[in-house]
């Protein structure tokens, strides 16, 4: 043991977790949260599994804590909007084995809808937060997160940032610690949440945190850099992340480095204050930590001079702190933009290149299929969080009436459908509105990298589960027709949807094929152009599968590696100048 | 000696396995390190980057503009649009190959002509024909791995020490082409 060895921030977390003795973990799949899970499945003294959802989730973490057990539930920023629920009363609950939430929040939004700071949502629950600033802290925060669970009879929050979640850094391995599963006592004043004990435990919640801020000087996860430092005019208050920038740019400033941002050491901070000259305080999204110290008035400077978006950098700081200029620009004013796309072979573009055909508008939800809302299928025209196609659709309807939503589909995956969308079905269908549902079925919850749920038959260990039947699920909330087709078949989908769409009441489709990228599946077939028939009409290039390339004369080039022969273009093409051959041929290049 | 690396591509071109295998070589060298990765949606064909730091120590894990030592590119543009993280005197290391984005496949937009021209006129700059190379030896796929051959010249790591890694970081299968790949691209093998 006591090996060093290089691990991605998120798999830190599962090795903090596992060192700890935790012994469950369950979480639903999210960037940039999603390694967990995926890592702390590997060691066999934790139960880890996918939940449908973060509050379900959440739910069962805690179930595993008052039982007696450490357990953990990591999900992305927006899941602990859906796991708010039980959290916030959790807090009051408190544990009995130590309960860690890991929230993993995207600052500049790589794969998120929106930007929310986690530390808020904490402050808001009365949820103690620690934020490491790199791998190793990430798995000693965890473990420090579980004991402090214990200790102070809450849970505990484990923030990071999708910097400190995909970068790897070293790590110095440890044995897991031999803790015994907790008995469990019958307290119903503890753990039954009803108003009369619930007014008992609020107290305690507040004199909890107020306790934890009184100690927080003595923790060793909060601390001070160079205090003996020759130059005091500047100091430092940071924490996670931008600490890392801030020694960049500042090596021999003063600096306290709070691995506790909530709640904050405040009369240590002030102590601090009263050594350093001006202090900056540094943190990402929200002004967390400087808000509370300008209302305990410590003087500092944070956001007056540092945007609250997107990811710091080691260069920000020094335009803003020093003066100094703006880093270099790019070679050219003019670089064409890459966004991301669909995948050639998607099975989403063939179904939207039937919508973009049809005309219809659709209420998106959250997955790949988002990419359906950019030219040239430019199909979504709504996304806002997992789950709600079914439901805006719903309210659109009620808004607006029956023949306004001819026009109109809510498209959803099957993860996501599992997630929150079968509430949406159910309320849409109760409710009496009209309205087409089409559930992108690719047996896999796709943009987070292919992780299994309860419809496709496998859990998270990879072993065999009951998986459940999306067409009778949709049949039992009320669905007035439950219709599966494959999502490469272009004449029935339109069929279907067109005949849906006219019809009353609340109807699925279940377009089908599985994930191009899904591990397993092999493509033997390529498609490849044939010169003397292309008319250059354009045609193939419509769904904008990006193998597919227009060359200076204006005919069509297909890059065989990138094609996956799914034929979407063949189909679309009225001149027979695309054909399929076997992957192996030399014909046609 | 800190060295800072950038690798840009199209997602999908294996920045990932990349970043990895540089974050093996500079373990092995006793050196601390540290990677960034992007992962989710921006995987999906989008523009990425990774970036890996080794030295004796390492605050920060990305690498910022005018920072890097060695920009090693699997596409033209991407290079052209990361070209200014290289610091003055930086090296560029470019697989010779041009792949549309949709902006320039539907015809908003224009694929540069002058890519190379203005990233020789500022920086070193090494130009690569990995994609034909790689195709020519049966693996259009290691077409990475030989560009990193040819960045593995401008690092402090010996050639040994880079075939070591890369024979335990790629799948089984694929250690022999991939071998081969890396010597072509480092300039010992056809």
């Amino acid at each position: 043991m006591n090996d060093k060895v290089l691990m991605l921030g998120n798999e830190a977390i599962a090795r903090g977790a596992y060192e700890a003795c935790c012994t469950v973990s369950s979480a639903y799949p999210g960037t940039p949260s999603t390694e967990i899970s995926e890592n702390i499945v590997k060691y066999k003294e934790i139960y880890a599994e996918w939940a449908p959802n973060e509050k379900v989730a959440a739910e069962v973490a805690i179930g595993a804590s008052i039982s007696g057990a450490r357990a953990l539930l990591s999900m992305k920023h927006v899941g602990v909007n859906v796991a708010a629920d039980p959290l916030f009363t959790a807090a009051y609950t408190g544990v009995n084995g130590g309960l860690v939430l890991v929230a993993a929040d995207d600052p500049g939004m790589y794969s998120s809808q929106n930007e929310q700071d986690s530390r808020m949502v904490a402050r808001s629950a009365n949820i103690p937060v620690l934020e490491p600033s790199d791998s190793g802290e990430a798995k000693e925060f965890t473990k420090f997160a579980f004991k402090l669970s214990e200790e102070y009879d809450t849970p505990v929050m484990v923030r990071t940032t999708t910097r400190l979640a995909h970068s790897q850094s070293l790590v110095v391995l440890n044995e897991r610690e031999d803790i015994k599963t907790k008995e469990y006592i019958k307290n119903p004043s503890k753990y039954v949440m009803m108003p009369g004990a619930a007014k008992l435990r609020h107290p305690i919640v507040e004199k909890r945190m107020l306790s934890l801020s009184a100690v927080g000087g003595e923790l060793a996860v909060n601390r001070v850099d160079n205090a003996d430092s020759e130059d005091k005019s500047i100091g430092f208050v940071t924490s996670g992340i931008p600490y890392q920038y801030v020694k960049e740019v500042f090596p021999h400033a003063p600096v306290l480095k709070l691995g506790l941002v909530h709640p904050l050491p405040v009369e240590y901070i002030r102590d601090f204050a009263k050594t350093v000259g001006k202090l900056y305080v540094i943190e990402e999204l929200e002004p967390l930590i400087e808000e509370q110290l300008k209302a305990s008035g410590i003087d500092c400077i944070g956001k007056e001079i540092l945007t609250i978006q997107g990811e710091y950098s080691a260069a920000m700081l020094k335009t803003a702190i020093l003066g100094e200029a703006k880093p270099a620009k790019p070679l050219s004013d003019s670089i064409p933009a890459r966004p991301p796309l669909l995948c050639p072979g998607c099975p989403h573009r063939s179904v939207f290149s039937v919508l973009n055909k049809l005309k219809k508008h659709a209420a998106g939800d959250i997955g790949c299929y988002t990419l359906g809302a950019v030219p040239p299928l430019a199909v979504i025209d709504t996304t806002i969080c997992m789950g709600s196609s079914i439901s805006t659709l719903h309210g659109m309807e009620k808004a607006r009436g029956r023949e306004y939503i001819k026009d109109w589909v809510a498209v959803i995956g099957d993860s996501t459908f599992l997630h929150t969308g079968i509430n949406s079905l159910l309320g849409s269908v109760y409710n009496k509105s009209n309205g087409t549902v089409i559930i992108l079925d690719n047996r896999t919850t796709g943009m987070t990298g292919h992780q299994d749920h309860a419809a496709t038959g496998k859990n998270l260990a990879g072993e065999e589960s009951p998986s459940v039947n999306l067409t009778a699920i949709c049949t039992a909330l009320g669905a007035t027709t439950v219709t599966e087709v494959n999502s490469f078949d272009l004449e029935t989908l339109e069929q279907i949807i067109k005949r849906e769409c006219a019809g009353d009441g609340v109807s699925v489709v279940i377009a089908k094929a599985p994930c191009v990228l899904l591990k397993g599946n092999v493509y033997p077939d390529i498609v490849i152009p044939v010169k003397a028939k292309c008319v250059k009409c354009g045609a193939c290039l419509r769904p904008g599968c990006p193998a597919l390339t227009k060359n200076a004369e204006g005919l069509i080039e297909i890059d065989r590696e990138g094609c996956n022969g799914c034929q979407l273009c063949k189909k679309l093409c009225k001149f027979d100048a695309l054909e399929v051959q076997p992957r192996t041929s030399k014909v046609g290049e | 000696m800190k060295t800072d690396i950038m690798i840009v591509g199209v997602g999908g071109q294996g920045t990932l396995l990349t970043s990895r295998i540089l974050g093996k070589l500079a373990l092995k060298a006793g050196l601390d390190v540290k990677l960034s990765e992007v992962h989710g949606m921006a995987q999906r064909g989008g523009s990425v980057v990774t970036f890996v730091r080794f030295g004796e120590s390492v605050g920060e894990p990305i690498v910022e503009e005018s920072g890097a030592d060695i920009l090693i590119a699997f596409e033209k543009l991407e290079a052209l649009r990361y070209a200014h993280f290289l610091k003055p005197g930086g090296t560029a290391v470019v697989n010779n190959t041009e792949i549309p984005p949709i902006t320039v496949v539907t015809g908003a937009d224009v694929y540069p002509s002058d890519i190379i021209e203005r990233i020789t006129a500022k920086y070193k700059t090494e130009l690569v024909n990995a994609t034909e190379k790689a195709k020519a030896i049966g693996s259009p796929k290691s077409f990475n791995v030989l560009v990193l051959g040819a960045a593995a010249k401008h690092t402090p790591f010996a050639k040994e020490l880079w075939l070591e890694v890369i024979k335990e970081t790629v799948p089984p299968k694929t250690i022999e082409v991939n071998t081969k790949a890396f010597l072509i691209g480092y300039g010992e093998g056809e």
